[in-house]
């Protein structure tokens, strides 16, 4: 009897400027297998569907157990985290591209540095005097911790930003991610010094304004985070800021 | 002069500490990793870190932290460094918190602890359980700070290939490959802090992370450096076994009352809910009524393993055991061990809230690591190390909740130890080496990139992680040591036919891969040799053919030095630092 096989598209483009091509994989099926364990059997038996040789896939990848957030990509249309992705849970041929809206590097690998970018202009930290020992910190309740936790599970995947209408070229906007860390930091005891700031660097182009409220970031998320909370929150909170700085001229 | 220049390789815990404690001195810092550091597989630690805050009237203390330490890890660790991170711990968890990391929290709003392996104090602070993920982000960020205000400087998507050494064998930077270009650079420094993690990859299938090849410190072995106890691999009692990885299964499940059992009769076909508590074989807590569930890591996956091989009661005949929270209430375990929880449900489709866990040992953590003094600095002028690239702070085990803490401790030194030195050193000859280097590198390159064999470097790496699986994980015997290590070289000889599939200049994974798998061929015999030299049992190290700890022969700090010859490395052994507390048996089936 024939092992049972797995059928994948691919989406492959060897460098920015080259042109995209699909390659199709046939691979031998196993129990608890996900496209990122299927793109490993690739690389040890570079070999398409047709017996064509090929290259290994390049793709971000490490954790392997969606924590480090660098397995994103667009899995039958959708994005999402491919080490969680389950081939038995998904319609073949699997479908597996880039993500849409970052500058593409090779395959599957894009560059999603724009995010880390964005975390630094919201001041997306808590502003320390020093790492020297100045006793305990602030008393959080559990109820604090509770709504705060979550907002820092937020793995920076991007595929909120990937689903999110509103994010591209056109309207700079800083998308799901940076705004729930707003509110987080905003939250702290300590962090909250640097809450104007945050707002106001939200306050322009690319900003809050930019959302449309698709809510497609809360529906993609992997972690589950509360972002169209974060975002409404975060939006009355800039509007109140705008306000304010108004009124003292 | 100019502030001395810094490079820290890695962007774990560990990297990110040295890197904050530089450019809060005003240090100048290269940061180099192969992945953005929030990516780094800290992030992958579940249960906690230990302090001895002692916030739950139990009379904990520093001195109780530093003997479960020291006991736990079979008296192999050097005791000076060990007592020193356990002072320091509780000031660690408070600046943790000031840094805004979400700990959980009593309702009073102090920290919350909860117990962990090889203790008997509740002395784990813990942000559910991604607390690895919640302390990298804490630090991930304020080192983001800091480049902000231009103080570090980030190079992501590079690895780290060599150090440049001078002339004197002094370190004066290293070089680098850019994963996207494939450019080979020489970045100078006058320090380098190497905080490059576990080896994980070696076994094939670990918890690690992909990046956790143990390239960067078998480069450095190769180039001199000491690796120290190579032979100290934890296997983590609880992981999920998984075709890609093993994934981790926290020890806080234990801590928060889960219980390890099988059915006492092999073959049970009754549901598991309908075996009644007389029918299961709780082993742990028979076999250990002190600790329970709640053993170090060594002796509980010891005793799984002999509860599958030896008594034949893996569940369904399989290599699994249940571990099970299904006794505890549902709002309990969301509030505490959520993250791991979901693991398990999106990975192996059952809700352990429901249905106990199937798990078995998988390997999980390196003890040994690049040898290092006091002062965390290798035997390599000017190349630092710190956190679990480096061998000093576990001896034979680690115990749970102990390697967060020993990343930050030990980055915490290396950073400002790094900067004295490199404040004090005159300025190097000529180029310091770095052309020579340079084209060593090159060359290498070019003969990777070229050549024409038959051999796929992923094959080649699979046959390791089954080889070193098999052979020199939970229980070692000389004879499967000896085959391992012909193994090993038999995969540096067909190397050399290695053929890479992709030839580009360009975002090149291949490459990258297979320029790792050769240090990590040279690297696994460090743990193969350290193992069989070793005839005794100590920690994680279990020989049945020598079943007892011999501390006349082998309470011994085991050094290895590359020779570059097929014979392997050099073995020597240096005594250990036991002037606080005084070796003695131990044990965990009654109080120690």
């Amino acid at each position: 009897m024939p092992n049972k096989t797995v059928a994948f598209e691919i989406k492959r483009q060897a460098s920015p400027d080259a042109p995209a091509i699909w390659e199709k994989f046939e691979i031998e099926w196993r129990p608890g297998m996900n496209v990122i364990s299927a793109m490993m059997e690739i690389a040890a038996n570079p070999v398409t569907a047709e017996g064509r040789p090929t290259t290994p896939i390049t793709y971000d990848s490490n954790c392997l157990e969606e924590i480090c957030g660098s397995c994103a990509m667009r899995i039958n249309g959708r994005a999402r985290m491919a080490c969680s992705a389950l081939v038995e849970n998904l319609e073949q041929p699997i479908k597996v591209e880039p993500l849409s809206k970052f500058p593409l590097v090779r395959d599957l690998q894009v560059d999603r540095s724009v995010l880390f970018e964005n975390l630094k202009k919201v001041k997306a930290w808590v502003p320390l005097d020093g790492t020297y020992d100045l006793g305990s910190g602030p008393r959080v309740f559990p109820q604090e911790q509770e709504v705060n936790y979550p907002l820092s599970n937020c793995i920076s995947c991007t595929c909120c930003m990937e689903a999110c209408p509103q994010f591209n070229d056109a309207t700079g906007f800083v998308g799901a991610a940076t705004l729930a860390q707003v509110k987080l930091f905003n939250n702290h005891p300590t962090g909250k010094v640097l809450k104007e700031e945050r707002l106001r660097a939200l306050a322009g182009d690319g900003g809050i304004q930019e959302c449309g409220f698709a809510q497609n970031c809360v529906e993609v998320c992997p972690k589950q985070i509360p972002l169209t909370n974060a975002i409404s929150d975060v939006g009355r909170d800039v509007l109140l800021q705008k306000a304010k700085d108004f009124l003292r001229g | 002069m100019a502030s001395p220049r810094i490079i820290v390789v890695g962007g774990g815990l560990a990297g990110l500490a040295a890197v904050i404690k530089i450019a809060e001195a005003g240090g100048s810092v290269d940061l180099f990793s192969i992945v953005p550091v929030k990516r780094s597989h800290s992030v992958c630690a579940q249960g906690g870190i230990n302090a001895a805050k002692n916030l739950k009237g139990e009379g904990d203390t520093t001195d109780k932290h530093f003997d479960d330490t020291i006991y736990g890890g079979d008296f192999l660790a050097n005791q000076t460094p060990v007592k020193a991170m356990c002072e320091a711990a509780p000031g660690i968890i408070d600046l943790l918190d000031r840094m805004g990391v979400p700990f959980n929290r009593t309702p009073e709003g102090l920290l919350d602890f909860r117990r962990f392996g090889g203790t008997l104090y509740n002395r784990t602070a813990f942000a559910g359980a991604t607390t690895g993920q919640q302390l990298l982000y804490a630090l991930d960020e304020q080192v983001r700070r800091h480049e902000s205000e231009g103080k570090v400087r980030k190079f992501e998507g590079w690895e780290f290939l060599s150090a440049i050494l001078d002339s004197k064998g002094q370190a004066r930077g290293i070089t680098a490959l850019n994963l996207r270009t494939m450019e080979l650079q020489a970045f100078p420094a006058d320090a380098i802090i190497l905080a490059t993690g576990g080896i994980g990859a070696i076994f094939g299938k670990s918890t690690n992370s992909v990046v956790c090849t143990g390239s960067a410190h078998s480069a450095i072995f190769q180039q001199g450096a000491y690796y120290a106890n190579g032979e100290f691999i934890q296997v983590h009692p609880t992981a999920i076994p998984g075709e890609d990885k093993l994934r981790l299964m926290s020890e806080s499940a234990r801590g928060e009352g889960g219980r390890v059992w099988v059915p006492r009769t092999s073959g049970d076909k009754r549901p598991i809910k309908q075996i009644p508590a007389a029918d299961r074989f709780y082993f742990l807590e028979e076999w250990y009524p002190k600790y329970g569930n709640l053993v170090p890591r060594d002796v509980a996956t010891r005793a799984i393993h002999k509860v599958v091989y030896e008594h034949h009661l893996g569940i369904d005949g399989q290599p699994m055991v249940y571990l099970d929270l299904t006794h505890i209430d549902r709002a309990t375990l969301n509030r505490k061990l959520e993250g791991i929880l979901e693991i398990y449900q999106k990975f192996v489709g059952d809700d352990p809230r429901d249905v106990p866990m199937k798990i078995f040992p998988g390997m999980h953590y390196t003890m040994g690591g690049l040898w290092v003094d006091n002062d965390q600095m290798t035997n390599i002028p000017g190349i630092f190390a710190a956190g679990e690239c480096e061998y000093q702070y576990h001896g034979a085990n680690r115990l749970g909740a102990n390697s967060l803490l020993s990343c930050i401790f030990g980055g915490f030194r290396a950073g400002p130890n790094a900067l004295d030195y490199a404040s004090s050193l005159p300025a190097a000859e000529g180029d310091g080496g770095q052309a020579a280097e340079l084209a060593r590198q090159s060359e290498i390159n070019a003969r990777l990139m070229n050549n024409e064999g038959t051999e796929n470097p992923f094959r080649l790496w699979r046959e390791l992680g089954e080889t070193m699986t098999r052979h020199a994980t939970v229980i070692r015997y000389n004879k499967g040591l000896k085959e391992a290590d012909e193994k090993i070289v038999e995969l540096l000889d067909r190397y050399k036919q290695v053929n890479l599939s992709d030839r580009s200049q360009w975002a090149n994974t291949s490459f990258a891969f297979a320029r790792q798998l050769k240090n990590m061929l040279e690297l696994s015999r460090c743990v193969v040799l350290g193992a069989k030299q070793r005839d005794e049992s100590r920690g994680a190290h279990y020989k049945p053919d020598f079943p007892e700890r011999n501390d006349e022969k082998f309470l011994k700090t085991t050094k290895a030095a590359f020779t570059g010859d097929v014979a392997g490395p050099r073995l020597e052994f240096e005594e250990v630092d036991t002037q606080f507390i005084k070796p003695r048996p131990r044990r965990y089936d009654a109080a120690k």
